[in-house]
Order: C-alpha cells, then structure tokens, then sequence
C-alpha cells in the first residue's frame, strides 16, 4: 500500500496492523528516515519536501508492483510525507512483511534506494545562512543502481 | 501543452506550471527546453546545463529525444532527492 500525505505517521501502529492481520507474516523489515539536524557544511533548521502529485503515487505504486514481483511478500506499506518538516521528524516509512526474514530485509533496501532516485521528490533545505535545494548524491545514484537486474 | 517546474527550475523560473501553445518546430523534448531558454533569464538559468534536467513526459520519465506531439503534459525538474 502507497500513501503521499502532509501528516507524521506511526510507524508502530503501522507494523503492529501488519503483524496482526497476517499470520503468514514471519518477519517485518521497516526503515525510517529523518530530518537531520546538520549536513556536512551547515546546521539545518528545517527541510521542505516538494513533490508532483499523480506521479510520485504512480513511481511508487510501480516500485510496489516490483517489489512484489521479486520477493515473496505477504504485506508491503510506504508512506512519503511532503511539506515542511524540522529536524528529527519522520520523512519516509517503508515496511515490508514475508514468511522469511532475507525477503522482507532485501525488499525493504531495494525500495529506500530506489525510491530516494526514482520517486520526484525535491528537499529544500533551511539553514542559519539562507536556503538551498539539496543536490543528488552519487552514492544515492549507485545504491540505486545496484538494483538492476 | 501543460509544462511543471519542481526544485531549483521552477525557483529560477518563478513559477510551478504554465499552458504553452508549441511551436511548429518543437517536436521533441531537447526543443521545448531550447524554446524555453529564450523565454527570460530566469528560464535560461534554468536550462544552462541540459544534463542536470530530468523530464517526464504525462507523468512517465522520458529523455531529450522523446518526441511530444499527442503529450498532455510535461515536466521538467533537477535529480530527484526523496526518501
């Protein structure tokens, strides 16, 4: 399941809902990202996600079919936030539940990496000296990559 | 045509989405940017560096050759940072 939404989310409840109506479901992969508090040259005040609404739920919706098709998945859930958001909240949830441990763990990697490329999401930063749109990481690029069948 | 801006193109051109009736001879997405170039200075900003411009074509990604007749819609914005 997709969500795009202003709000924070509970990523507990969200496992806890999971667990509770799937007893196939042997182990439950999540990863959470957040706003930090500082990047390598400045302190960060606050972060703005923009998106383009349509697509964005449409790039995940396809990663879900994907994810789906690779691994042996009893559940999947991501939630993106867009909006303005301060440090420490909660910008990014991925959950994904299988009978075995490695296909929920690899499924959930694939779908962060893919998703922080591949889905159009643009971060603005604001710091102490003004703001700034966050610039694509090679790294991010080749975490991505390595994905490809 | 609809065309959107997202990140630093549409801050440097100064808004999110216009209507533009194309030209005749823009056929492809490599021509709409170079149309857009002439259209201020904040588009040419922008546009100075094609290769930093990533574009979807009705919401699908597409590259500069993908051609644009029949296309609603048209988006064109820098790598995309999300997660």
């Amino acid at each position: 399941m997709i969500r795009v939404q202003k709000e924070d989310f509970d990523a507990g409840q969200e496992i806890g809902a999971i667990s509770a109506r799937n007893f196939e479901v042997g182990g439950v992969a999540s990863f959470i990202g957040l706003v930090r508090g500082a990047n390598e040259k400045s302190q960060i005040t606050a972060m703005t996600l923009e998106h383009y609404p349509g697509m964005t739920e449409k790039i995940l919706f396809g990663l879900e079919a994907e994810a789906r098709t690779r691994w042996r998945l009893e559940d999947l859930l991501i939630i993106h936030r867009y909006g303005r958001m301060t440090p420490g909240e909660q910008i990014v949830l991925v959950i994904t539940a299988s009978a075995h441990r490695e296909d929920a763990l690899q499924s959930c990697q694939f779908l962060i990496d893919r998703l922080k490329t591949g889905a159009p999401f643009w971060k603005n930063e604001e710091t102490p000296v003004g703001n700034h749109w966050v610039e694509a990481k090679t790294e991010d690029e080749t975490a991505s990559q390595r994905w490809q069948k | 045509m609809r065309i959107l801006y997202f990140g630093w193109v549409r801050t440097n051109i100064g808004l999110g989405e216009e209507e533009i009736s194309l030209p005749p001879h823009v056929e492809n997405v490599e021509d709409l940017i170079g149309f857009l170039r002439d259209q201020g200075d904040g588009y040419r900003t922008a546009f100075e560096n094609i290769k930093t411009i990533r574009v979807a074509v009705d919401q699908e990604m597409a590259g500069m050759e993908t051609l644009l007749s029949g296309s609603r819609e048209v988006a064109l914005f820098p790598p995309m940072t999300g997660g």
